[in-house]
């Protein structure tokens, strides 16, 4: 009986567990180990049913994917930067209006439930129904951007065209930065209704104004969560494929290329699995290598704010 | 003799409290929240008005009011592709890996909250990092997988819901074990005594006490992984096919080749935004508890 119990209790955790692990093993690990193989792998189209017994290549694969003279690692390259820009001004973007907006409904006053619902809602929608909807204003003939600047403002010559060009980058950063900046605004709102009032009221009684107030306790209270969130959006901006692929379909222009859709379409329009696999690990291995650095970076900052 | 926050809390032009905004910062405030709103509700605007637009005024130049009021188009979006049976596909997928989810989410919570054993550290970490994997690296490798099983074994998981059901489980899954772990943390374990003492098991425990306490955290991740079942496009655009397409996919389908039918896409968007932007908004508060106790630490 009493080993029974002692079991019981060892196992139990485990067995809680299993179910979880069960199916991160199926659907995440097992994967990325056949992902990292297939990277090794000789794969076109022809292979794919057979892709086990698919001749071995080596680092061929990585070796087109990073010659950077060869068109192929260049257009890698191109998207790289792509990407990094793409993220850098989204996560920054989200940043700087999902604070601003999180501080000026801080306080009480009216319409600031029916404000929150609101600035909530592209958090909720669907992405692709946003996105549809942002791909129909963003249309050349017959979208809202274009009646807007052309017809009504005059500021544009010709009809610019959005989706197409350099100016599907400007188009792909206003509807990521439209539904994702309700997440920032979120977290934040509620990382400050953890910061006591009388923090407020004792700083106010000494005369600090409400832009020091801001500066002194409202900022730096939410440091903490602030390195999260920034990590959080970094990555969800970096390998965001819905966006892309909603907007401009399975090919983005050269200006919007983002990672995701890049690898999409090389490993399932162009049927090159196996530098698509490599062209993946290695984004793997990067989001890593900057998100251990980042972790360290901010964990080594908090240590010496302690001090 | 009137306490600050009496004073604060008294309207018009009298001195205002310490605490009060000034009017420079009521001005930035209603200037940015004005903006602010507009950058956000452009899109529902055109969504909505253009939903009821006949389909001249959509392929025409852009019109801020309809010429005329239509409810047309919500009709034909039900003929011009099977939006039914996709609503329905969405659905299932979306409810069962959010049931699914859930559960699974309790009892690894559960564990990771209440005991102390080998590996608890590298599971966490284990289980968030996948989080920040990019989707693509799993979609072909998990493509392959599922058609490799369906060959062997004769399940079915490449083209049918079960196996898209499987695939959406595990997105939410880092989240809500992160969150709810922390939400079970917050529950006193004297409660969990009491119920021992009741004669309760550890899984009486659970669901009688740990779960009616945690129930805003299991709510918020209940809302969160139907959310994203709900709009996940690129593992939908691959592994299903013409019977099992989901909302995400079959909405491309008012786009022929000539023409696009821009007002059914916005009265199909609308349509299909409805069930998941009331549900969220009615939670919402409890995302925003959730966030508090669980990950705001």
């Amino acid at each position: 009986m009493r080993g029974r119990t002692r079991l019981r209790r060892v196992g139990l955790p485990y067995l809680l567990l299993l179910p979880a692990l069960l199916l991160e093993l199926l659907v995440h690990l097992v994967p990325m180990v056949i992902g990292i193989v297939m990277s090794f792998k000789e794969l076109t189209q022809l292979q794919i049913a057979h892709w086990g017994a698919a001749p071995w290549k080596a680092l061929g694969n990585y070796r087109v994917t990073v010659d950077f003279d060869a068109p192929a690692g260049a257009t890698l390259l191109h998207s790289f930067a792509v990407t990094c820009a793409f993220s850098v001004l989204t996560v920054g973007l989200c940043w700087v209006l999902g604070t601003a907006a999180a501080i000026f409904l801080q306080e009480n006053f009216r319409g600031r439930g029916l404000l929150r619902a609101l600035f909530l809602t592209p958090y909720a929608l669907p992405v692709y129904a946003a996105v549809i909807t942002w791909a129909f204003l963003f249309q050349r003939d017959n979208g809202l951007v274009n009646h807007v600047l052309h017809d009504q403002l005059g500021l544009t010559g010709d009809r610019p065209f959005w989706l197409l060009g350099d100016n599907s980058f400007v188009a792909l950063l206003v509807v990521s930065v439209w539904k994702t900046w309700p997440f920032a605004f979120l977290v934040v709102m509620a990382a400050l209704q953890s910061i006591p009032k009388d923090l407020y009221e004792a700083a106010a009684l000494d005369g600090a104004g409400i832009v020091r107030q801001i500066r002194r306790i409202t900022l730096p209270s939410l440091r903490p969560i602030n390195q999260v969130l920034l990590l959080v959006l970094f990555l969800w901006s970096f390998n965001d494929f819905n966006t892309p692929y909603v907007l401009f379909g399975k090919a983005a222009p050269e200006a919007a290329d983002l990672l995701s859709i890049h690898i999409y379409q090389s490993s399932f329009v162009t049927w090159n699995f196996g530098t698509g696999s490599a062209m993946s690990v290695l984004l793997l291995l990067f989001l890593l290598v900057v998100t251990a650095g980042y972790l360290l970076a901010t964990s080594r900052g908090r240590k010496s704010a302690d001090v | 003799m009137s306490s600050p926050v009496a004073r604060a809390s008294r309207p018009g032009r009298r001195r205002r409290s310490p605490t009060a905004p000034p009017r420079t910062f009521r001005w930035t405030r209603r200037i940015f929240l004005t903006a602010l709103t507009g950058f956000v509700l452009l899109p529902v605007y055109v969504m909505l008005s253009s939903s009821l637009k006949p389909l001249e005024d959509v392929s025409g130049a852009f019109r801020w009011l309809p010429s005329e009021l239509t409810v047309r188009p919500y009709l034909d979006i039900w003929h011009t592709v099977p939006l039914a049976r996709y609503f329905l596909n969405s659905l299932i997928v979306a409810g069962s890996a959010t049931v699914c989810s859930v559960l699974v989410a309790v009892f690894a919570a559960y564990a990771v909250s209440r005991y102390h054993f080998r590996g608890k550290r590298i599971f966490t970490v284990t289980v968030l990092s996948t989080q920040m994997f990019p989707g693509i690296l799993f979609l072909l490798p998990l493509f392959l997988l599922y058609v490799n099983i369906g060959n062997t074994t004769g399940v079915a998981l490449y083209g049918s819901r079960g196996g898209l059901v499987l695939t959406y489980l595990t997105f939410s899954l880092p989240f809500s074990i992160w969150m709810l772990t922390g939400y079970f943390a917050s529950v006193p374990r004297e409660l969990d005594e009491a119920a021992y003492v009741d004669g309760c098991g550890p899984l009486g425990a659970l669901f009688r006490v740990v779960v009616p306490a945690a129930l805003p955290g299991i709510i918020a991740v209940a809302v969160y992984a139907f959310m994203t079942a709900w709009g996940e496009v690129l593992f939908a655009s691959v592994m299903t096919n013409d019977t099992t397409r989901t909302l995400s996919v079959g909405l491309q389908g008012y786009a022929t080749q000539n023409d696009v039918y821009w007002n059914q896409v916005m009265a199909a968007s609308l349509v299909v935004s409805v069930p998941v932007v009331a549900g969220f908004l009615l939670l919402q508060r409890n995302l925003v508890a959730g966030l508090t106790a669980g990950a705001v630490k």
